[in-house]
């Protein structure tokens, strides 16, 4: 038997590229499908939420302005590092979704591979959803793709990794700033990706995870004036309505939750969602 | 104590008399001003941060944020201000949000001397007072008679308040009757033609004073020069109003008012941004010197980015919802 000391691991949120603790200082007990204790997780309060988008929101201009070139490599370097960290992620999604093994780590690579894949679109997504358009006219007309701004993401509540990332990478891919509320049940692996996220070179408050009660979060973050969109995968049907009233408020772009596969293809429908198009008309020379 | 009288009034000038010996030559006002007991640095940041830490919510809040908007001193103090710029900058003073007219105005906006005609023009009839900074600002590297020139010419242009800058240097190497004499001729250069005078707050620099003493006696210094208000900061330098500091200037204004019964006020300038920091001075000014200084009167805010979160603060109260910088003006 060793005679080490446990070091046990202190699971805190992601805001502004920084690893606080909920300004409530509450935690509340994360726990295996069996009910084992693994670990505390903050249970983030409103105030979190606002701290988030307040993060969100001074780190969209440096992000949405970066090259697309510079906002795939990034991406890149994110699955770099994931890939030296595989094995704890393994052990953390077998450990929050009672998976054996050999499934845990088909999911990890699932959601490396993600990774990657999102990383490449991020200077090809203009030629699918912009271009020039024929007028009726002597004028150039360009329509290309900008980012919605900052997008509030309720992770899937089941798919503790691969739902995660199969939602966080199509938002900030394009260069749209994200608070994600991790999945309530098991938060852990989303706590552990910050950490990964925090030594990518992917600028603080990009993405800001906070982790705690899916409903106590989102509402604020639906109601907020300063959040441009609402991705809401993790949201059962009657919270998902609730949450897409108080959106309208402020003319929220939302997407509805929708039954998903996650191992599946994941197409560009995400990708897609949280773009505007900017359409420019310029004269033609005489 | 005696009874309270403004800095600002007629018989300001007698109670200041009973202090005369103090102030009679060199030598006095040095062993006055190193006669002061000196700063318990901990305590005084251990209380700034004690009074910090109260939780001000809902109808208090609501109140504190009313309270700090009527209180702030709009400011506008950069080489690129245009007349337009003080223009958008008053309109927001006397409505700083447009969609509620039951958000209150601000106390005054504060210019370089040559914008004061334009605020004055922007704001008539507003009852919002012009303030501007004289004296060369922000340096104060220049020679008296062009500080007294540049205070005449402001309040002759209509300033309601001259905020000046004292001669840090001259104050450093212990020339303290320099610095009064100074204070002095500019409070007599405050005066207009009809009798009355524009009120002076007299800036610090605290940033550049470097220990709380000092602080202590420049506090002194200046109200027992005249001062109206006493003001902390430029904004232009890298340390600005700290909780501590302005603690102490109203700890200063509070012994000052028990010896003489004269009322000075303060203003914290630069560096505060946030509705809780503004919360925090106002439990400071409620604590050290009570309900009396927690007036626009009393009490001003040096700021232009606190206003837009005190506004969204204000929309987050009345709708339930955080508000964002899209529903507040971008100055």
């Amino acid at each position: 038997m060793s005679d080490r000391l446990s070091v046990l691991k202190t699971y805190k949120l992601y805001v502004g590229g920084k690893f606080p603790r909920s300004e409530s200082g509450r935690v509340y007990e994360v726990t295996d499908c069996k009910g084992t204790w693994l670990a505390n997780a903050p249970l983030a309060s409103r105030k979190d939420a606002r701290d988030a988008v307040v993060a969100a929101r001074k780190a969209f201009g440096g992000w949405s302005g970066a090259t697309a070139y510079n906002r795939g490599q990034i991406l890149y370097r994110i699955a770099e590092m994931l890939e030296g960290r595989r094995e704890q992620f393994i052990a953390e999604v077998a450990d929050a979704e009672g998976l054996s093994k050999a499934k845990a780590t088909a999911q990890v690579d699932a959601a490396i591979d993600r990774w990657v894949w999102y990383a490449g679109w991020s200077d090809k997504v203009a030629q699918i959803t912009g271009g020039a358009n024929p007028v009726a006219g002597p004028y150039f007309n360009l329509s290309s793709p900008e980012p919605t701004g900052v997008v509030a993401v309720l992770a899937p509540q089941d798919s503790s990794f691969l739902g995660l990332v199969s939602v966080i990478a199509p938002a900030v891919v394009t260069g749209n700033t994200v608070v994600v509320v991790t999945s309530e049940k098991s938060p852990l692996p989303a706590l552990s990706l910050a950490e990964v996220l925090a030594t990518s070179d992917l600028p603080g408050g990009v993405v800001n995870i906070l982790s705690g009660r899916t409903a106590e979060i989102a509402a604020p973050l639906a109601a907020h004036q300063d959040v441009n969109a609402l991705d809401l995968a993790g949201a059962d049907a009657g919270l998902a309505k609730e949450l897409e009233t108080a959106a309208a408020d402020n003319l929220k772009r939302v997407l509805r939750p929708e039954p998903a596969d996650w191992s599946a293809d994941p197409g560009t429908g995400r990708l897609l969602s949280f773009l505007e198009t900017k359409t420019v008309w310029h004269p033609m020379g005489v | 104590m005696p009874n309270t009288v403004p800095a600002y009034g007629k018989e300001a000038a007698g109670r200041l008399a009973s202090m005369a010996d103090v102030t009679a030559d060199d030598g006095a006002l040095r062993r006055f001003l190193h006669g002061l007991p000196g700063v318990d640095a901990v305590g005084l940041q251990a209380r700034a941060a004690t009074l910090g830490t109260r939780s001000i919510k809902t109808t208090a809040k609501a109140y504190a944020i009313d309270l700090a908007i009527s209180m702030i001193d709009l400011t506008t103090l950069e080489g690129a201000d245009t007349p337009g710029k003080v223009r958008a900058l008053c309109a927001k003073g006397v409505h700083p949000d447009p969609t509620d007219r039951t958000v209150p105005k601000v106390a005054a906006i504060c210019v370089y001397p040559d914008m004061v005609a334009t605020a004055k023009e922007a704001l008539s009839g507003s009852g919002i007072h012009v303030a501007s900074v004289a004296t060369a600002f922000p340096a104060g590297r220049a020679a008296l008679p062009v500080k007294l020139a540049d205070t005449r010419d402001a309040v002759a242009a209509g300033a309601d308040e001259i905020d000046m800058v004292i001669d840090r240097g001259a104050f450093l190497c212990g020339r303290y009757m320099e610095v009064f004499e100074e204070i002095k001729a500019v409070k007599e250069a405050c005066a207009r033609p009809d009798g009355s005078a524009a009120h002076l707050k007299v800036i610090f620099e605290t940033g550049e004073l470097e220990t709380y003493d000092n602080v202590r006696r420049v506090s002194w210094l200046a109200m027992l020069a005249g001062a109206d208000f006493i003001k902390t900061s430029t904004g232009k330098v890298a340390v600005n109003a700290t909780p501590p500091v302005t603690l102490l200037m109203l700890e200063a204004v509070r012994d000052f008012h028990a010896a003489t019964g004269v009322q000075v006020g303060v203003k914290p300038a630069g560096g505060i941004r946030t509705t809780k920091d503004a919360v925090k001075y106002l439990v400071m000014v409620n604590e050290t010197l009570g309900e009396p200084w927690l007036t626009a009167d009393w009490f001003r805010f040096g700021a232009s980015s606190l206003l837009n979160d005190l506004l969204m603060q204000r929309q987050k109260l009345s709708t339930g919802r955080y508000s964002g910088p899209d529903y507040v003006t971008v100055d």
